[in-house]
């Protein structure tokens, strides 16, 4: 009795010197002299929470169960941390510069800042951790039953059961004391990060002293060990490969899961840089802790009655030999190894908890919102310290309801199990831009429900919460849905199976509900930021505000992280703007700044609807700064269009000023050719009215000069009536009275007639013609002498204004392409090119008049070969005039 | 070392770390390839000769040693490559 007595001395004096060197370590912190607080080796130690009581005791049970197999729990995260430059130094990054509180929260924030999703992976934290809370209650109170079995002291269920809630009670007082001092912004605890380094330590140190002495003391050494280890029932390799690489796998799953873990490996990390160090010094950390759990398991199998409980060996094998000084460090050891797992987790999941779900309905249930004056912190405080209070208790309550029968292991393996339905999500999320809230709820929920069907609900035992019906024949009777075969593959390991599935079924339907489904603009910044996080370290800035909002700000910042911190941080913000007071402008800058400060305190989502709340309507959502930039969008694309509108208007003026100049050149030619008009007719007329006159009133005319002035009179009035039949063929033609007169003719015969046409008359230079008789060979079909009306035009012209020396006419015929082309062309000096516009007109004439005409011939040859199907146009850069002449196919159709 | 050009040396520099981290993210992939071994050990099951226990551990546990090994060289080399980045870098 004495000997008990003493352990529960030394218990007391072990938690008091805990308890002071987390004071400690909390003063040196504060006084700023806590350097060697924040080292790489203090980080790596704290790691080591991963390695609970059911490490320390329930190893050696495992070895003794199942041989080598407890060596994955160790191998899984022994690889993680190896490949930190994979992972961890990401996820370290992200939770650095998101202010990540807990994995609850660095899920919620990755997803949009969504806290519903954040309240679900809360409540399936909580539902995963539980069991293991009850696990480590459980472990210290039937370790200090093996003491008190060894010491003959009776312990009645009800002193268990005390002795349960009294450590639940210590562990839950630590915790508030140490986990909830302060609400520091970036959620450090040093206290209990020291106090975790110190049992780390210790629980090293007890299960190496008790595998030391079981090795040299018991056994004979490292070859006799080794004899004794083959001998055993555990000699042989003898493990199922699917459950080797399986428990590998989920062990380094829960590693990165595990709410505990993810606090001291992230949020606890105080410099990027300590991974390095830890990347090998926690291997080595694990490999050391498992160096010697064989051997104590074969020695207690050796040493112990067959029915003794494996599980307790490192405990009972000491006390068996009479060694009670090392058999109370092993049970500090024990001890350490649950403490030090009940307070992290705890204290993680009270974070969760409070942030997640207590504040979020505090903050709806106050009629004002985030400004009422008053100190939120100790709400803040208040529902950390109840929720870690309700954490550790809910842990007790498993441990009176389950009885603490099952074997320890596989109440971890469950719980590893559980947490492990959130890497997908996580991974996902650090990796893929793609993942989606949608598709992380899909996923969640689907492996929880995967998992409490076909590995929770079977471990509480057939009968009990699942019946022995489902479990055989499945629910309904669908046997498809056994809880331990489905799609009837029967025969393997229900862990390996419930793994599996829930694994395959959780990742595959959260990457296709994520490829479905269409990301909120916040979830896709909140994606890039996750992503990329090397590439930019800044969180995304959805925030504007006035002036006068930076004091209701202040307020409620200094209700949340404290009066002198915000009053601090407000004037730090201050200066950095330029400013000389304690109120900064409320620039995007300084909001982003002060919601990641809030947000270490209570979590990103709160944080973000706080400031929504008091930033409120002035609040630019990424929303609104979607709208703003579909806006813009449209906006350019509207200019662009005005642009091009008035690109066209420009084009139009363009083609009207064009038009406008040929009117009036138009306009100019008709009134030009008016006068010409009125000249042509009242220069014969007045020579018709004199000569007539002449022979009506003077008698004394000769016969001759009679003859002469007659003469004269009818030659005027010859050229009278040809220029009225010109304009009146013109006329006829453009108002398209013309009737056509098809004749079948040798285009060779028509050229014939036209020059022999044009070419009379006494002309002083005579012309010469060049043909190429045989290619003139074609009949045609058409108006034969409208045709030729063109011809003797065009050859006229060539005769009347040709002012070479020695004139020659060349005439081309050329067949193809479906057209008949007869080209005239002329050695004199052309048309000049402002001509070459306005010869087709009417009336139109160029140059200086050297020869009379109308200048009609042009224009009615135009009207002609437009009725005739064809055209007739200037070709310019021939040498000389030149005019082209086509005839349609149609016309020339029994050519050659 | 000063009067040597700095940026081809820093170029080579750069280039060396890029390899080490390749190396540092090799290193999980070897030792889960060496852990996957027992997969291939012959179990009671198969009839034929096991692996006895005692070889067992000690190839697990070389392996392991080796990896902290590695990754204590790794790491070292790691701040040795961030110090000079650091130191002449800038």
């Amino acid at each position: 009795m004495g000997a008990l007595n003493i352990l529960v001395g030394v218990c007391l004096i072990y938690v008091a010197f805990l308890f002071a060197v987390a004071f400690g370590a909390e003063r040196a912190a504060l006084n700023g002299k806590g350097g060697w607080l924040r080292s790489p080796l203090i980080y790596t130690l704290s790691l080591s929470i991963y390695c609970t009581a059911w490490t320390f005791y329930g190893a050696v049970g495992y070895a003794a169960r199942s041989g080598l197999e407890y060596l994955t729990i160790y191998i899984g995260p022994s690889l993680v941390v190896i490949g930190w430059w994979w992972l961890l130094r990401k996820l370290v990054r992200i939770g650095r510069s998101q202010r990540i509180t807990s994995i609850a929260d660095l899920i919620s924030s990755r997803y949009g800042k969504s806290n519903m999703l954040a309240v679900g992976v809360t409540i399936l934290a909580v539902v995963g951790t539980t069991p293991y809370i009850a696990l480590q209650l459980q472990s210290v109170t039937v370790s200090f039953g093996v003491f008190s079995d060894a010491y003959g002291a009776e312990l009645t269920e009800i002193n268990h059961g005390n002795n349960a809630l009294l450590v639940a009670c210590g562990l839950a007082l630590f915790t508030i004391v140490f986990g909830t001092r302060n609400l520091d912004a970036n959620e450090r605890h040093h206290g209990v990060v020291m106090a975790i380094a110190v049992e780390a330590i210790v629980k090293l140190f007890a299960l190496l002293a008790v595998g030391a002495f079981v090795v040299w003391g018991v056994a004979g050494g490292v070859s006799d060990i080794f004899e004794r280890i083959d001998a055993s029932k555990i000699g042989q390799w003898d493990m199922r490969g699917d459950r080797w690489a399986t428990l590998i796998f989920l062990s380094a799953a829960a590693f990165l899961c595990l709410p505990r873990m993810f606090q001291v490996m992230v949020v606890e990390n105080e410099d990027e840089d300590h991974l390095r160090t830890a990347s090998w010094a926690f291997p080595l950390y694990l490999m050391v802790m498992s160096l010697f759990v064989v051997p104590i398991a074969v020695v207690g199998l050796d040493m112990m009655p067959p029915g003794a409980n494996p599980d307790f060996f490192v405990l009972t094998v000491p006390l068996a030999t009479g060694n009670d000084g090392l058999a109370m460090l092993s049970f500090l050891g024990g001890f350490s190894s649950a403490t030090s797992m009940v307070i992290v987790a705890a204290l993680a999941l009270s974070t969760m908890v409070s942030n997640h779900i207590v504040m979020p309905i505090w903050l709806s249930a106050q009629s004002g919102g985030a400004t009422v004056s008053g100190d939120v912190r100790h709400v803040v405080l208040l529902s950390r310290r109840i929720s870690i209070a309700a954490v550790v208790f809910l842990g007790y309550l498993y441990f009176r309801l389950s009885g603490g029968g099952a074997a320890l292991a596989s109440i971890g393996l469950i719980s590893f199990a559980g947490v492990a339905q959130f890497l997908p999500v996580l991974i996902g999320g650090i990796f893929w831009r793609g993942a989606t809230r949608t598709g992380a709820f899909v996923g969640l929920s689907v492996g929880f429900l995967i998992w409490a069907y076909t590995l929770l609900l079977p471990s509480f035992g057939t009968g009990t919460l699942i019946g022995t019906a489902v479990l055989t024949e499945g629910p309904f009777g669908l046997g498809w849905l056994r809880p331990q075969a489905f799609f009837g593959i029967t025969g393997m390991d229900p862990l390996v199976h419930a793994i599996f599935w829930s694994m395959l079924l959780n990742t595959l339907s959260f990457f296709i509900a994520s490829l479905v489904g269409f990301p909120s603009p916040l979830e896709r910044l909140q994606g890039a930021q996750f992503v990329n996080v090397f590439e930019h370290s800044r969180t995304p800035q959805s925030w504007s505000g006035s002036l006068a909002q930076s004091e209701d700000l202040m307020v409620m910042a200094q209700r949340i992280i404290g009066a002198r911190e915000a009053q601090r941080l407000f004037e730090r913000e201050a200066r950095r703007q330029g400013l000389s007071g304690l109120v900064p402008e409320p620039s995007p800058d300084f909001l982003a700044v002060l919601e990641r400060e809030l947000a270490g305190s209570v979590g990103a989502a709160t944080a973000h609807a706080m400031i929504g709340q008091i930033v409120g309507g002035a609040s630019v959502s990424v929303e609104d700064l979607m709208a703003v930039a579909d806006e813009t969008a449209q906006m350019m694309e509207y200019s662009s269009r005005l642009e091009a509108k008035s690109e066209e208007q420009a084009r139009t003026a363009r083609q009207l000023r064009q038009a406008n100049e040929k009117l009036t050149q138009i306009s100019e030619q008709k009134d030009a050719f008016l006068s010409q008009v009125s000249h042509e007719l009242r220069t014969p007329m007045t020579s018709i009215r004199a000569f007539s006159e002449i022979l009506r009133d003077s008698d004394r005319l000769s016969a001759k000069e009679k003859v002469r002035y007659s003469s004269i009179i009818h030659d005027e009035a010859i050229r009278l009536t040809r220029l009225l039949d010109d304009l009146l063929d013109l006329s006829v033609l453009e108002n398209g009275q013309v009737s056509l007169n098809e004749q079948t003719g040798v285009l060779g015969d028509v050229l014939d007639h036209a020059l022999s046409s044009a070419l009379t008359g006494n002309q002083t230079v005579e012309l010469r013609v060049m043909r190429d008789l045989l290619s003139e060979k074609v009949t045609l079909t058409t108006d034969l002498d409208r045709l030729s009306q063109v011809f003797i035009n065009l050859i006229g012209n060539a005769q009347k204004y040709c002012d070479a020396p020695t004139p020659k006419l060349h005439i081309s015929v050329q067949y193809g392409q479906g057209q008949l082309v007869i080209d005239f062309i002329d050695n004199g000096s052309g048309i000049s090119k402002a001509d070459q516009a306005v010869i087709f007109e009417k009336f139109a004439r160029t140059g200086e008049q050297k020869v009379s005409g109308a200048g009609l011939g042009l224009a009615i040859c135009r009207e002609i070969m437009t009725r005739l199907g064809g055209s007739v146009d200037y070709l310019p850069g021939q040498g000389g005039a030149a005019f082209r002449v086509i005839l349609p196919q149609s016309a020339a159709l029994a050519a050659q | 070392m000063s009067d040597r050009p700095n940026i081809p040396f820093l170029e080579r520099q750069s280039y060396r770390r890029r390899r080490l981290i390749d190396t540092v993210r090799m290193v999980p992939v070897v030792g889960a390839v060496l852990w996957a071994v027992p997969l291939l050990w012959p179990t009671p099951e198969d009839g034929a000769g096991s692996v006895a226990s005692s070889d067992a551990i000690i190839y697990i546990f070389l392996v392991w040693f080796a990896l902290v090994l590695l990754g204590a060289w790794f790491a070292f080399l790691m701040k040795r490559s961030d110090a000079q980045e650091e130191g002449g870098g800038r």
